[in-house]
């Protein structure tokens, strides 16, 4: 967004600004020369927005997971036949109202149709739908299916890292004490944080105490409701050490815009160092609170 | 049958006097009254009182003008809910000038709970107060009976009866803003249990009762319309007018009714049912042994020893419930808007709409599918991921017929001698406009993609390019186009002009940025985005989004002034200014109490234009040719 920068984008917005009214008090002159311009200037700024969006930051944040991929891959190939077909369609607008004006002498032509042309035209993009209906069938099963769930890692579905509980306005991820119990004072809670090994398939089961909200990494591409009254088991894989952005993602209430929460990604021995110490804080007092817990 | 067939109507009645040629534009019936003698004049005229004229009518055109105006008001109101948004979006915390009036306490600045608000009443006024009473309530009353042929609505004291329902329904909308707590503050998706439970959010205290009151009115409101419209188009057409006859607006229109017939009752249902939940504390929608506040809900299950263990309700029972109704409500908000724009590209194009029966047969497709899609808005929701997959490929399929329409709007321009008035401009930005958001619609369609963009500004940008850039311009080309119709005068163009190029402009720049900043994962109905480092660096693009859409807003100054300028002082114009086809032009501008003051005998579809077999460039429907010309067109008709 360099040229909305103040230091040097104020000429810019000048200029905008005085096109602007340029195009204002000769539109009503000019109105075809205006309309095709207008119009060819959709796909033209159209496809240069989506160009350059990746160097203003306007683009997905950095994928670091084993989903984002897939995800990524197929918004692409969306991107490409959408791209393709908004410039042809905008073309043909734009040459019509170019070419077939008032001035132009004689009658329209007179047709009511080409069952020729509409069995083209609605066969190409029925393939073409149907391409992206089947491209995408294998990243959700791999994100969403339960039997599609990577097996052999150190949590699973019954044996989940954590237990994440959303409510008005915070995050508690709970994860089990030494016995693998979440029933139990010695259970460890972490506020806000959900801590996780890197290179690890993680699952957790996903809870709401008061209303909706839901879970998103935008980093791992990974998006779930949590719904009050269901326990949702969900997985990911991230691929590098840091912190993300946990974000509430359906509106929960007044405070919904600071549900914010972290995903913090450690080296798999920082992780075990990390739970052996909030063990070892816990062992003389466990303070989780059973009644009010999940 | 042909939609162009030339065959002649079974019960035809003589062609009218004086009803052939050129010079029939030129003529003019006494305003006001219809002539005697005619079949469809059955009202007797004696003069009604100002309040039975203009507030108490049965008369469609004067219930069609109050909902367009009760719907412009409000979207008059519902901008200025967006302005505010906007400006809490791009400087979050900063005072509004000037809105220290209304918030002293916080010397102008929205607070969070009001922004909830804010945007859960725009969602809610843009698409039950102006976008379906537009194109159902004013044009689809206005045109239903002129466009068919009939005197009136079928029922027309329901039909007041279906403005005046909204009365109700515009109280209970805005009594929210006055009571404790405040408006609903749910979104207008009401997801329980936010909406139910009262210690959630203080618009959840009792402004949600409201807002569910006001939303059942307006039901029972779209339905009287809904069910008036579909009888009209089946029993009252004149003769001749066969289905395949019918203007495209109609078959929107028609379509668009039945999709309210058949989904409007489980919203009905459903808005009751939380009511229940909110009032007797049922539980339909509340799980029991929920922790709200840091109380327990008052609800029935969780009375006594019933605390443990889950019972109670389910929060996506509403869900589907809410979208079986809200998804086809999309097409109930695009649909007519389809039809409009067919006809006024075939009318100011001068060329006939091409391939008439694809369009119908793909706004049919639409709505068949449009009933097996709402789950779409349901992936990210919990739902079993199966039958998610279900829905993606009705969602997937229901791009085609939507495609199919495009082009075929390409094919109607292609070769046709295009008017650029305000009428033309409007509807060529309509198809323009939808193309990105029927495009943008297939990212969300593929779900491993909607993981990631659900509830994103992506998902803004998308609805507000089909249902602003696409609906809205379709109802101001529609403007445009029947304004001589219901006013008898004619819109300013140069106003008119002026209108469209700042909208035009000013629409893109605040919609299209928004696919951007939502692949850059803004969530919306987010009150301050910079609370998180991930969305930081959007603030910028959001106050450019932000300065258009102030500019969007202040720009409407030029239509306002065109709309009530024109409707006193406006050109004077005869029955027929666009030289159109169809049968609202027979009757004069403004039609009389009974619309029609001569016979009507449809021979021909209404998009005759530019034919070979009269010398001018159209051939109204009515207008009968003699049998040696009518042959040669049999022979053309069958394509």
């Amino acid at each position: 967004m360099s040229f909305l920068n103040p230091s040097n984008g104020a000429w810019s917005i000048l200029a905008l600004l005085v096109a602007l009214l340029l195009v204002l008090v000769t539109f009503v002159k000019f109105t075809r020369l205006w309309t095709v311009i207008l119009i060819a200037l959709l796909p033209i700024l159209g496809v240069w927005t989506f160009v350059k969006a990746p160097e203003w930051g306007l683009w997905f944040p950095k994928d670091v997971s084993t989903h984002g991929a897939g995800m990524d891959s197929l918004f692409n190939l969306i991107l490409w036949m959408v791209a393709i077909t908004f410039v042809l369609t905008e073309v043909g607008l734009v040459w019509c109202v170019f070419r077939y004006h008032d001035k132009v002498p004689g009658k329209s032509l007179f047709t009511h149709g080409s069952h020729k042309l509409e069995m083209i035209w609605t066969a190409i993009p029925a393939v073409a739908l149907l391409v992206i209906a089947f491209a995408q069938i294998g990243t959700f099963k791999q994100i969403k299916f339960e039997d599609h769930w990577p097996t052999g890692g150190p949590y699973s579905k019954d044996k989940p890292i954590a237990h994440v509980i959303a409510y008005q306005f915070a995050w508690l991820m709970r994860y089990p004490d030494a016995n693998g119990s979440f029933d139990s004072v010695d259970v460890i809670e972490s506020p806000f944080d959900f801590v996780v090994p890197v290179d690890t398939d993680i699952m957790f089961q996903l809870k709401s105490r008061d209303v909706l909200h839901s879970f998103f990494l935008p980093n791992l591409r990974l998006k779930q409701d949590a719904v009050p009254g269901m326990t949702i088991p969900m997985w990911f894989q991230a691929t590098e050490v840091g912190e993300y952005d946990l974000i509430c993602a359906e509106l929960c209430g007044w405070g919904h815009y600071k549900m914010a929460g972290r995903l913090i990604v450690k080296s798999k021995p920082d992780y075990e160092k990390w739970l052996a110490d909030k063990r070892a804080a816990l062992k003389s007092n466990g303070t989780a609170d059973l009644e009010a817990a999940e | 049958m042909s939609p162009d067939g030339n065959s002649a109507p079974a019960h035809a009645p003589a062609h009218a006097p004086g009803h052939g040629g050129g010079a029939h534009p030129a003529q003019e019936g006494p305003r006001g009254v219809a002539a005697p003698g005619t079949v469809h004049v059955s009202h007797d005229h004696h003069e009604l009182g100002f309040l039975r004229k203009y507030v108490f009518s049965v008369d469609h055109k004067v219930i069609a003008i109050q909902f367009m105006l009760t719907g412009l008001f409000f979207l008059v109101l519902g901008g200025l809910f967006a302005m505010a948004i906007r400006h809490q979006v791009a400087w979050p915390w900063k005072p509004i000038p000037g809105l220290s009036v209304l918030f002293p306490d916080t010397g102008g600045v929205i607070s969070p709970e009001f922004y909830t608000m804010l945007f859960t009443m725009h969602g809610t006024i843009m698409i039950f107060f102006v976008i379906i009473p537009l194109l159902t309530g004013a044009f689809g009353n206005f045109l239903i009976p002129l466009m068919v042929g009939a005197p009136d609505m079928a029922f027309p004291k329901l039909n007041m009866f279906g403005y005046w329902a909204m009365i109700p329904a515009i109280f209970f909308a805005l009594l929210g803003f006055f009571v404790e707590g405040g408006a609903a503050a749910a979104g207008w998706t009401a997801y329980p249990t936010l909406s139910t439970i009262a210690t959630a959010a203080p618009g959840s205290l009792t402004g949600q009762t409201w807002w569910l009151m006001a939303l059942t009115w307006v039901g029972v409101s779209s339905m009287m319309g809904a069910v008036n419209y579909v009888t009209t188009i089946f029993k009252m057409r004149a003769p001749g007018m066969t289905m395949m006859r019918m203007p495209l607006s109609i078959w929107g229109l028609l379509i668009a009714a039945l999709l309210q017939l058949f989904a409007l009752p489980v919203l009905t249902a459903a808005s009751i049912l939380q009511l229940l939940d909110r009032t007797l504390h049922t539980g339909f929608f509340t799980p029991s042994n929920l922790l709200v506040n840091a109380t327990r809900p008052e609800l029935l299950s969780n009375a006594g020893a019933a605390l443990d263990g889950a019972s109670g309700g389910h929060p996506l029972l509403w869900q589907h419930l809410f979208w079986f109704y809200s998804h086809p409500a999309v097409y109930i908000m695009v649909l007519p808007a389809m039809g409009f724009a067919s006809d006024i590209l075939s009318t100011h194009a001068r060329k006939p709409v091409f391939g008439y029966k694809p369009m119908v047969y793909s706004m049919s497709a639409i709505a068949g599918l449009g009933f097996i899609v709402w789950g779409h808005h349901m992936f990210t929701s919990g739902m079993n991921p199966a039958l998610g997959m279900s829905f993606m490929v009705a969602t997937i399929m229901i791009a085609l017929p939507s495609a199919v329409k495009v082009f075929n709007w390409i094919g109607t321009l292609w070769g046709s001698r295009i008017h650029l008035n305000s009428a033309m401009l409007n509807a060529l930005a309509f198809v323009a406009m939808f193309i990105i958001g029927g495009l943008s619609g297939i990212w969300m369609a593929a779900t491993p993609v909607d993981i990631y963009i659900h509830d994103t500004y992506i998902v803004v940008a998308h609805f507000h390019y089909v249902v602003f850039a696409g609906s809205v311009f379709a109802i101001w080309a529609a403007i445009y186009h029947w304004f001589p119709k219901m006013f008898g005068r004619q819109m300013n163009e140069t106003l008119g002009k002026v209108h469209f190029i700042g909208s035009f402009v000013f629409t893109n720049g605040v919609f299209y940025m928004m696919h951007q900043i939502g692949l850059a994962g803004l969530m919306r109905r987010t009150a301050d985005p910079y609370t998180y480092a991930t969305y930081a660096h959007l603030q910028e693009s959001n106050e450019l989004i932000t300065l258009c859409a102030f500019a969007l807003f202040v720009w409407q100054i030029f239509f306002v002034i065109n709309f009530f300028h024109s409707m006193f002082w406006g050109k004077r114009v005869g029955r027929n200014p666009w030289r159109a086809n169809s049968l609202e032009w027979e009757a004069p501008s403004p039609p009389g109490h009974g619309n029609f003051d001569r016979e009507l005998a449809v021979y021909r579809g209404p998009y005759e234009y530019g034919s070979p077999e009269v010398s001018e460039d159209y051939l109204p429907q009515t207008r009968k040719l003699g049998d040696g010309a009518a042959r040669p067109a049999q022979a053309h008709a069958h394509h």
